[in-house]
């Protein structure tokens, strides 16, 4: 659905990096996390397209996000101030099969400002999943953001690439250091999703995968990628979540 | 109480002057998920070639001031499916159907516009010789006289409906062509397709299509648009259907006013979903305001 929906607050959390939390009926709409909205994030025309950008949370009837400001539409969207109202489509596409967890040992690895979606899964495996553990990569420590949010889930591994903060390196970094699990859920950069692949081809794997969109509703086919079979997927409409293999990265 | 909003142009009776523009609307699908799509004039559906196509690599998008560049490439399903699959989906809704023909020979177009025309809920064919994003055919056909020319009397010859020859922007005199078209037979004209294009990341240096250049489309290119279909309008009898940055109930008038008969609506769709449903619920009001008892009378009223 499209809908109003109204600013409760928009804090920076670190440098660059904001939550806002907004409300409306929408919000009843969420059923599985890793899905997404697209946000008109001004009046008129500039910018002119809305921005895709994934659903953090998800209480009653309030959303939250997580968004970093890296050009002219999330630079407006942190100035808004709580009371305003946003244009809200959504939720969009289809996210994390959180069924494929149900009693089994889940692992959630997440690089940067990817990591948003997996907090709602990690929510939602809460009930359902034997154990929740969390992989969570960044830059450097100064990048870290939502840390005690993931601890209170569940066990949490920081990696940063400077080692200033956790393990030094990458999330694949710290794969040894988690012992046993059985499904992996992933969002992040490309680079990342490609290493994760490669370091667990038999493992029963999702990743969330982002493309520039135009109409994020399937219509328009902006954001195809290609399947492994020569066919293709949309990246809104039939992501952005896919099992690793599906879809060439 | 006869309905203000009806136009009438060769094969197409329209309960209103809005349809979605080829490329913006899928199917339709999509959109069906937000609203009824028998409320729309007519629906202009994605290209069909005569076999399914991939399309560019992406990235396809690229933002720019008031509007966007697209690189999509036709991708599509390919003849066989569309009439097999979208177009009978189609047929469940009262809404004339205008199928967009595009190949990369000659030959491709007229196979397309011979099966394609076949379709029952297929009223009208719009021919694409304007797409900017594909190597072959496309734009090579819609930019000289001798080649659209050819090209419209050779579709016109196997069509069982009338056929809409759309125009691009990316000539040196566009109304040479568009008289060319009528002269060939083609029983209307669609303008504008979109102006060529390029967005270059200043971070990489590098274009930011994969396809390096695209179609720019968005209000951006609506007073080049408007300007295109006054001066087509001018040059022709057959009728023309406007578009070019279409947004709202005004621009609807605008175009009507500059000569189009009808209109069609395209990256508005990919910015809001209800962008045609909210232009045609608008229409009366605005007509009200302006004193225009029926849409169809003001149709080229400026040049008067």
């Amino acid at each position: 659905m499209q809908q109003l929906m109204q600013i409760k607050s928009n804090n920076e959390l670190i440098s660059g990096i904001f939550e806002m939390v907004f409300a409306g009926d929408l919000a009843k709409e969420v059923k599985e996390p890793g899905t997404f909205l697209a946000i008109k994030v001004g009046h008129g025309f500039s910018p002119y397209l809305r921005r895709p950008i994934s659903i953090c949370k998800v209480n009653g009837n309030e959303i939250t996000i997580i968004y970093r400001v890296q050009g002219s539409g999330t630079k407006i969207l942190s100035e808004k101030k709580s009371g305003e109202m946003i244009d809200v489509l959504g939720p969009l596409g289809h996210g994390f099969n959180v069924d494929a967890a149900k009693g089994k040992k889940a692992l959630l690895i997440g690089g940067g400002i990817g990591t948003p979606p997996l907090y709602e899964l990690s929510r939602r495996l809460q009930n359902t999943a034997e154990s929740v553990t969390h992989i969570l990569g960044f830059a450097d420590a100064s990048q870290i953001f939502y840390k005690e949010e993931y601890e209170s889930l569940g066990k949490t591994i920081i990696t940063t690439e400077n080692g200033s903060a956790g393990i030094k390196g990458y999330v694949t970094d710290a794969l040894k250091e988690v012992g046993e699990y059985d499904v992996i859920y992933s969002c992040g950069p490309t680079p990342m999703l490609k290493a994760l692949c490669a370091a667990m081809p038999d493992k029963e794997l999702y990743i969330s995968i982002e493309e520039r969109m135009a109409c994020a509703i399937g219509a328009c086919y902006g954001c195809v990628c290609h399947t492994q079979d020569g066919g293709y997927k949309r990246v809104c409409k039939d992501g952005p979540v896919f099992r690793a293999g599906e879809v060439m990265l | 109480m006869s309905n203000r909003l009806a136009v009438s142009l060769p094969g197409l009776n329209l309960k209103n002057p809005v349809m979605p523009a080829s490329g913006c609307f899928g199917f339709g699908r999509e959109f069906a998920e937000y609203y009824d799509l028998s409320l729309l004039g007519a629906i202009m559906i994605k290209a069909t070639t005569p076999k399914a196509r991939f399309g560019n690599e992406t990235p396809r998008i690229a933002e720019t001031p008031c509007g966007m560049l697209n690189a999509i490439g036709l991708q599509n399903p390919g003849l066989e499916s569309v009439i097999a699959n979208e177009l009978p989906w189609l047929a469940k809704y009262d809404v004339p159907i205008i199928a967009n023909v595009a190949g990369n020979e000659m030959e491709d177009y007229v196979l397309v516009a011979k099966e394609i025309s076949k379709v029952e809920n297929v009223k009208a064919l719009e021919i694409n010789i304007s797409c900017p994003n594909v190597k072959h055919g496309g734009m090579a056909f819609g930019t000289q006289c001798v080649s659209a020319a050819e090209l419209t009397a050779r579709v016109k010859e196997v069509s069982k409906v009338p056929i809409y020859i759309k125009l691009s922007p990316n000539v040196t005199d566009v109304t040479e062509i568009a008289y060319a078209c009528e002269k060939a037979g083609a029983d209307g004209l669609t303008l504008i397709n979109t102006l060529l294009g390029m967005s270059i990341d200043i971070k990489t240096g590098k274009p930011v299509l994969a396809n390096r250049t695209g179609g720019l489309s968005g209000p951006a290119i609506k007073p080049v648009a408007v300007r295109m279909v006054y001066d087509v309008c001018k040059a022709v009898k057959i009728p023309v259907i406007g578009m070019g940055g279409i947004s709202c109930a005004e621009d609807v008038i605008e175009f009507m006013y500059a000569g189009a008969s009808a209109v069609a609506v395209g990256a508005a769709n990919l910015v809001d979903v209800y962008a045609c449903k909210n232009i045609i619920e608008e229409l009366p009001k605005l007509m009200d305001e302006l004193k225009i008892e029926n849409i169809k009378d003001i149709v080229g009223r400026s040049r008067q």
